[in-house]
């Protein structure tokens, strides 16, 4: 990658999204010699450039799916396939964005987006001229000198994005990217997420606990049920982007969803 | 944190004027003979009055302690990064490790001389003892401990075990490092002066118990003032690394 990299010009950003069929998935967890079932007979498809939010009760195993996509985990059955391919063990091509931004504290903001490349030794000048134009992109050009904890809650997001973004993901995979923000700053920052996906036509898998957030950024909505999570429903969301939150079908939407997790 | 410790660099010797006043006032209301409790003036006056005799034991203690602490602390975190990265070593090394916090080292000391002989190796080697202990166990805890969504992001770039210990685990535990730093700064006057109290023919140990037992008071505690300037300046050194590794600690918190 570095070798291409540095004769031919930059790669387009936009890269080639990945599809995603899970198959059946199941899993669970030993707990204190207890068996924990944490996912129960899980399986859809994540079409190439689609984006997916999954909604579903707190601690029905949500993340643990997304770490099982990621590679992170294997699930005790079932099978996991990028592009036809079983998923074996993390790769970049399946960046996660976790919900804590786990910025490293001890590297500056522009150290931690390079730190993709440089745990994969490809470093060069090009790799540093790609993690300056995602710094740009999000809006931190002016912070690359600055430390994590010099940032604020939304500045953070941004820098944990351009982080996961320098690596050219074919599947972004956001476990509650914006749970920890203020409101006004989690509206903006859905807005800028659906913009980075349409510009660069990633796969998006995203887990969120807002019904309103799922349905103004996805494609499609997977509704899951109290642990072990089984799926319960799949829904089209099917309004053009930019959305409003205000849309009738939108509002039609999330009392369904609202009523299938038992809210309503 | 962090504000105390910055506090406490300012404050210390406010402090220290403050309770050498008391001290002062103390004796000049009480009167006690000066082989018991001698004045700070007089301390100070028998320290420039004998720097000649002081300032060679003064010499052997700091290279004492330097080496014990260069030993201890290369030794603790080799033993940590040791059984941080292999399974092998941490089954037999860790149960030893925790087991030997319990051995009361200074009892070693007369052992250490034994072995050793009079010169400089005891002290050096029972400084190190007492210094690689406490660095070891915070380094290992420091390397165990990281974070796993640090881990998991590495892990997902596919960085091999080497990159990893590099580029995450190493500097996740400098925090670490440096709270066994600051312990084993702390550690080192005891273990080289404990060292010569075993059996010395140099040192401000040794100049301490010969001042003892000829009833120089004074000039024992002008040993004692030296010995403690050294480790102040041993504990502010190791603030000093700490910043220079922890840079950003230092910046504010939005
Ligand atoms: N590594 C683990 N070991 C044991 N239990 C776990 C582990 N990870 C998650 N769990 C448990 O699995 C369940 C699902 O967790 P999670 O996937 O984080 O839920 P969600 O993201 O939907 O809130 C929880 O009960 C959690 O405590
Ligand atoms: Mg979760």
């Amino acid at each position: 990658m570095a070798s291409q990299a540095s004769a031919a010009p930059p790669e387009p950003l936009r890269s080639r999204g990945l599809h995603l069929d899970i198959r059946a998935v199941s899993h669970a967890f030993e707990l204190d010699g207890q068996t924990l079932a944490v996912l129960d007979d899980v399986s859809f498809e994540l079409e190439p450039g689609e984006s997916l939010a999954l909604l579903g009760p707190s601690g029905c195993g949500k993340s643990t799916l997304l770490r099982l996509v990621a590679g992170l985990e294997t699930p005790r059955s079932g099978d996991i396939l990028a592009d036809d391919a079983a998923v074996t063990a993390p790769d970049p091509s399946r960046v996660v964005v976790f919900q804590d931004p786990t910025l490293y504290p001890w590297r500056t903001v522009s150290d931690n987006v390079a730190l993709g490349l440089q745990a994969q030794g490809v470093l060069d000048h090009n790799g540093r001229l790609r993690v300056v134009q995602e710094l740009e992109r999000v809006g931190l050009a002016g912070f690359a000198k600055a430390y994590p904890r010099q940032l604020s809650g939304g500045m953070a997001s941004r820098a944990a994005l351009a982080r996961a973004l320098v690596n050219r993901p074919r599947l972004l995979i956001l476990d509650e990217p914006l749970g920890k923000l203020d409101s006004l700053t989690r509206i903006r920052m859905q807005g800028e997420l659906v913009s980075l996906w349409q510009e660069r036509r990633y796969s998006a898998l995203m887990v969120t606990h807002d019904v309103e957030e799922a349905l103004l950024m996805a494609d499609r909505v997977l509704v899951f049920s109290p642990r072990p999570a089984r799926l319960l429903e799949s829904i089209e969301v099917g309004i053009a982007h930019p959305r409003r939150r205000d849309d009738p079908r939108l509002i039609t939407l999330r009392r369904a969803i609202l009523e299938l997790l038992g809210a309503a | 944190m962090r504000e105390p410790e910055r506090g406490a660099l300012i404050w210390a010797p406010v402090t220290i004027l403050v309770l050498l006043l008391a001290w002062q006032l103390l004796v000049m209301l009480l009167r006690p003979p000066a082989y018991l409790l001698p004045d700070p003036l007089s301390v100070f006056e028998t320290l420039i009055a004998r720097i000649s005799l002081i300032a060679p034991h003064a010499w052997v203690t700091l290279v004492e302690m330097l080496l014990g602490l260069a030993v201890g602390v290369s030794g603790g975190v080799l033993t940590a990064l040791a059984l941080a990265s292999s399974a092998l070593l941490r089954r037999p090394l860790l149960p030893l490790l925790i087991a030997s916090q319990a051995v009361p080292l200074f009892a070693l000391a007369p052992l250490m001389m034994l072995w050793f002989g009079y010169g400089m190796t005891p002290k050096v080697l029972m400084a190190a003892l007492i210094i690689y202990f406490p660095v070891a166990s915070t380094c290992y805890d420091g390397l165990r401990q990281t974070e796993r969504g640090w881990l998991d992001l590495a892990l997902i770039m596919r960085a091999s075990p080497l990159r990893i210990m590099l580029l995450v685990r190493l500097p996740a535990a400098l925090p670490s490092f440096c709270s066994g730093l600051r312990l084993a700064a702390i550690c080192a006057p005891i273990g080289a002066v404990i060292g010569e109290w075993a059996g010395a023919s140099a040192g401000l140990g040794y100049l301490m118990i010969q001042a003892n037992a000829q009833m120089q008071t004074a000039l024992m505690f002008a040993a004692l003032l030296v010995l403690i300037v050294f480790a102040l300046l041993l504990y502010a050194a190791t603030e000093l690394v700490a910043r220079w590794l922890l840079p950003w600690r230092a910046v504010s918190h939005r």
